[in-house]
């Protein structure tokens, strides 16, 4: 299949093109649902399903992890591939390979360009080494970054960026350039710059004698951010125990196998077709703990990880509070500097002043600075009241999935141990029928 | 037959009388019983909740005291409060097919005091044979001792009040016997039972007595550990009731009935008794005659727990002899499938061990998966609460309902987990009660092993003894006209060899004695465990099928609610 992709995407005939793009298509379809098990989640078919498949159509996929490199410098790329009908795009496919810091790359970028707009959020970078390489960790990361990407690419908003058009279809090379120039600046994530950003203007407010900071006092905002602040606690304490679930799974799975081991070994002291159902009996949960392990993981990947995303997603939405205030205290503090300086101009022009034609130009274009704070103030606000039925929206519609996937976990889980404990019966019963005849 | 001395009476029980009552026991638990009991199950499945207390008085106190994993098994209807909420068909068509109506098993009460079998298990089945109905352990009391204490002043013990219930107000002795007995014990006296039915009953498998706790008084006094105490008495005096040889013994019975202080001689401790025996010992080494003879009756007994250090001794050496020496003992262990049997105890044993331990850690998975999945469940019903109370737009209002039904369906599962566990408790437990009594059956093979050495000892007395004579007469022979005082020392000789010879025959009694409860036992053993085993795996998987189709049903709800999700992101 990797062969089919090469020679397609370096084809110029538009004819052979196309009908190999069709042959591709079949053939990544093939790959993804039949030969790699391993690699396709539950979630992730032919396309991914969060892709909108409206007639003008963008889809992205995140795929095929592997790693690069060595020793403390390897790495994990992945293989995204984009289809697309839009004429923004280099033809209906492309595929380039990315790592996660080009995801974080694309991430900082949009978050500095569209303040107010709720970005996506990234998975963690992981801070345990060990954990870094692990086969879950990869294939959890390679979702969140398949569910990131999706997401921005059915952003009304978003999809229309520059930067999510370089990230999908640029080359390599381009990508790490760019990617370079952004690092020195803006290799911590965005919300830690805000933070020190507001720290700093906070401490300037009480130097300078304010007594409060210059927030917004609209209440229903005031509404939005308690909820937002309550909202991640109780996420955080559903995470934690969706994680613990998973953990209890495992070690459900890890004693019955060995309980299964233990019964088996005691059905050997014991009579023949006693010994049978014991031998049954430690088989059979043997088995279980394999279907207890395998639930563990779809768990862990559906179940736990929209929860964590959510999570993620609050947390995005602290960020835009964030840069909120901050546009908020801009506008408020240009346009009492602009007020300032019309008052000195208007003296000065009073005076007749030789200053006062530079004043008037200052003036300008502190007026104009003003503007702009203030109608960057005013599209966040406008932003954020879209972005949050959106965020609403989405998010019923993650965690009903999220739930519907847990509780066909549960109860397949359920039936399936029940038809597992069930099949033994007939041994008992040939068993019990057996002694009897004693 | 409780006279004063101690040990005439062990002894000299006529074998026939006690092999009756072994043999009636067995013979007593037709195989009808077990076909009834079987066919009975299905009455047992839908019987009423484990958790009634009854109305009954003698039920033993604070009904807080839920079943500690300890509990035995009733190892039946412990499947009851799965059924009671199953769909008869999804089950009946599977197992049995006239799927009997609920009825409340036996006389109520289950395992919260004491235990009442219902007439579905085996175990109630063999139950059924004892003489007694109940035993009930209650009301601990602080008491002092009185006086005789070496140290004055108060030193507290903790007496038991135990109340036993006959199965039959049958008559003795022409008089009608009152069907309920109400004594109080202090657990030395619970010691001194377990020890004088050790002496009684060599050779059988006797359930083993709850451990002696050396701890601090203070400890002693808690209110847990005098409850742990309280249950495993009960636990000890009710296994011993359902023997179908020591359920029957006049220990027990003294020590369930006789009003006032406990009638059994009480074994004296190391100390005095190395004491008796270093007086003794002189006499034996240096004196002839009577003193330097192996008693007949104490031969019954093993050398260890007496006061003739002699033979102690003795002992001692013909085991190492056994063991180092090179010459075959006169008498061995011959029974070939005896010694298949041991080996196949050991193993059980073994496996056994392991089976417990890993039983206790799925026990302990099962807890807590289910505790997790409860606090899932509040922390959900908290978002539900968070999101109703805040909400503004229909997409949280409809979020925080499909919340809802996660939560409550986590916890109504988390309440499922708990219940399939206490069940399966009860259903394991069967697995640390055979592990237990293989600490009896150990017992009983080192008594037949004690009494082999016993046997073996006097035979090398009697070849020394002979031996002695030989050389005598030899050279009394060379002495012209012989040596009186020689062939007086032959007489003597010769008439401690024929008492040694009365040792010997007892000795060798015994010894069959205690081979042939080892052998009945065996058997007793493997047909009880077998039968337990199968309760065991029988319940345990009932419960298994009967809770997780409960759970799945519970969640599958949940998947159709949610499934118009699933398919708009497709």
């Amino acid at each position: 299949m990797n062969l089919v992709l090469c020679f397609a995407t370096g084809c110029r005939g538009r004819a052979l093109r196309s009908a190999l793009s069709k042959v591709l298509f079949f053939a990544f379809v093939y790959d993804e649902i039949m030969i790699s098990p391993e690699r396709s989640p539950p979630r992730s078919s032919s396309q991914s399903p969060r892709s909108p498949s409206a007639t003008p159509f963008l889809s992205i996929s995140v795929t095929d992890p592997v790693k690069l490199g060595n020793g403390v410098q390897a790495y994990i790329s992945y293989r995204v591939i984009t289809k697309t009908n839009l004429p923004e795009f280099q033809g209906p496919e492309k595929i380039v390979i990315r790592r996660y810091s080009d995801f974080v790359w694309l991430h900082d970028r949009l978050a500095e360009k569209y303040k107010g707009i709720f970005i996506p959020p990234l998975p963690e970078k992981s801070a345990v080494e060990k954990f870094r390489f692990s086969v879950e960790f990869i294939e959890m990361r390679r979702q969140a970054l398949d569910i990131f990407i999706n997401r921005i690419a059915s952003h009304p908003e978003l999809k229309r960026s520059e930067d999510l058009r370089i990230f999908l279809q640029e080359d390599e090379e381009t990508m790490d350039r760019a990617r370079s120039l952004e690092t020195g600046i803006f290799k911590k994530p965005s919300d830690l710059i805000q933070i020190f950003k507001d720290v700093q203007s906070k401490v300037s407010d009480v130097v300078l004698g304010k007594e409060k900071p210059v927030e917004e006092t609209d209440p229903e905002y005031e509404k939005l951010k308690h909820y937002i602040f309550g909202l991640e606690e109780h996420l955080a304490e559903t995470q934690k125990q969706a994680f613990r679930l998973v953990k209890r799974h495992r070690e459900l799975s890890q004693s019955l196998a060995d309980f299964g081991k233990a019964i088996k070994l005691l059905g050997v002291c014991e009579g023949d077709t006693l010994g049978k159902v014991f031998s049954e009996l430690g088989s059979k949960s043997e088995l279980l703990s394999i279907k207890l392990q395998k639930e563990a993981h779809n768990l862990l990947m559906n179940f736990e990880e929209p929860i964590k995303d959510y999570v993620r997603a609050v947390q995005s939405i602290k960020v835009t509070f964030a840069d909120r205030a901050n546009a908020f205290r801009q506008h408020c503090e240009l346009a009492e500097t602009t007020k300032l300086k019309e008052i000195n101009l208007e003296k000065l022009n009073i005076m007749r002043s030789d200053k006062a034609r530079e004043a008037e130009i200052e003036y300008r274009e502190l007026k104009a600075e003003s503007e702009q704070a203030t109608r960057k103030f005013e599209t966040i606000v406008r932003l954020m009241n879209e972005e949050i039925v959106r965020f609403q929206d989405q998010k019923t519609a993650d965690m009903g999935l999220a739930f519907h996937q847990f509780a066909k976990g549960q109860a397949k889980l359920a039936n399936d141990i029940a038809d597992a404990w069930r099949s033994v019966l007939p041994k008992i019963e040939a068993c019990s029928l057996n002694s009897q005849h004693d | 037959m409780m006279g004063p001395e101690a040990e005439t009476p062990y002894g000299f029980d006529p074998p026939s009388a006690r092999e009756e009552m072994e043999s009636l026991a067995l013979s007593d638990v037709p195989s009808s019983d077990y076909r009834s009991a079987m066919s009975s199950l299905p009455a047992a499945l839908s019987a009423a909740s484990v958790d009634g207390g009854g109305g009954d008085p003698l039920l033993s106190p604070p009904p807080h005291l839920q079943f500690p994993p300890a509990s035995p098994a009733s190892g039946d209807g412990s499947s009851s409060s799965a059924s009671s909420f199953l769909d008869p068909p999804s089950y009946a068509d599977v197992i049995f097919s006239p799927f009997e109506s609920q009825h409340n098993g036996g006389g109520g009460g289950g395992d919260h005091g004491s235990f009442l079998r219902r007439d579905s298990s085996p175990r109630s089945a063999r139950a059924a044979t004892s003489d007694y109905l109940k035993i009930s352990v209650s009301d601990p009391q602080k008491e002092q001792e009185t006086a005789n204490s070496l140290v004055p002043g108060a030193a507290t013990y903790i007496t038991y009040l135990i109340t036993t219930r006959l199965r039959s107000a049958a008559t003795r002795d022409g008089d009608s016997v009152p069907a309920e007995f109400v004594v109080r014990r202090r657990f030395r006296d619970v010691v001194t039972l377990s020890d004088r039915l050790a002496e009684a009953y060599r050779g059988f498998f006797i359930p083993p007595r709850p451990d002696k706790n050396v701890v601090e008084s203070q400890v002693m006094q808690k209110h847990e550990f005098v409850e742990q105490r309280r249950l495993a008495l009960e636990r000890y005096l009710w296994r011993l009731a359902e023997h179908p040889v020591i359920g029957k013994s006049d220990e027990l019975r003294v020590f369930l009935q006789a009003k006032g202080k406990l009638p059994l001689p009480t074994t004296t401790d190391v100390a005095s008794r190395m004491l008796d025996g270093a007086v003794r010992l002189p006499k034996q080494l240096f004196g002839e005659g009577p003193a330097a003879q192996v008693a007949p009756e104490d031969v019954v007994q093993p050398a260890k727990g007496g006061r003739d250090l002699l033979r102690l001794f003795k002992e001692l050496k013909q085991a190492v002899t056994n063991d180092w020496g090179g010459v075959k003992p006169l008498v061995a262990e011959e029974d070939k499938e005896f010694m298949e049997k041991k080996e196949k105890m050991q193993d059980l044993e073994l496996h056994l061990t392991t089976a417990s331990q890993e039983a206790e850690a799925l026990v302990k998975a099962q807890q807590d998966i289910g505790e997790t999945m409860g606090e899932l469940g509040l922390a959900f019903i908290k978002l539900t609460k968070f999101e109703t109370e805040e909400g503004i737009y229909n997409s949280q209002r409809i979020r925080a309902a499909d919340t809802k039904n996660v939560a409550t369906a986590a916890v109504k599962a988390s309440r499922l987990y708990r219940e399939l566990n206490d069940q399966t408790v009860k259903h394991l437990d069967t697995l640390h009660e055979y592990l237990g009594l293989m600490l009896a059956v150990n017992g009983a093979f080192s008594d037949r092993t004690s009494a082999l050495l016993t046997v073996q000892t006097i035979m090398s007395d009697l070849a020394t003894l002979n031996t002695r004579i030989e050389k005598l007469e030899a050279a009394s022979s060379k002495i012209f006209g012989g040596d009186r005082s020689r062939l007086r020392k032959v007489e003597e000789l010769r008439e401690t060899i024929r008492v040694t010879e009365d040792a010997k025959s007892c000795a060798v009694r015994e010894y069959e004695r205690i081979k042939e409860n080892n052998r009945s036992e065996l058997n007793r053993l493997d047909q009880e465990m077998h039968d337990d085993f199968l309760s065991m795996l029988k319940g345990f998987v009932i419960n298994q099928v009967g809770y997780s189709e409960k759970i799945a049903n519970v969640w599958a709800t949940v998947a159709e609610e949610t499934s118009r999700y699933a398919r708009g992101s497709n």
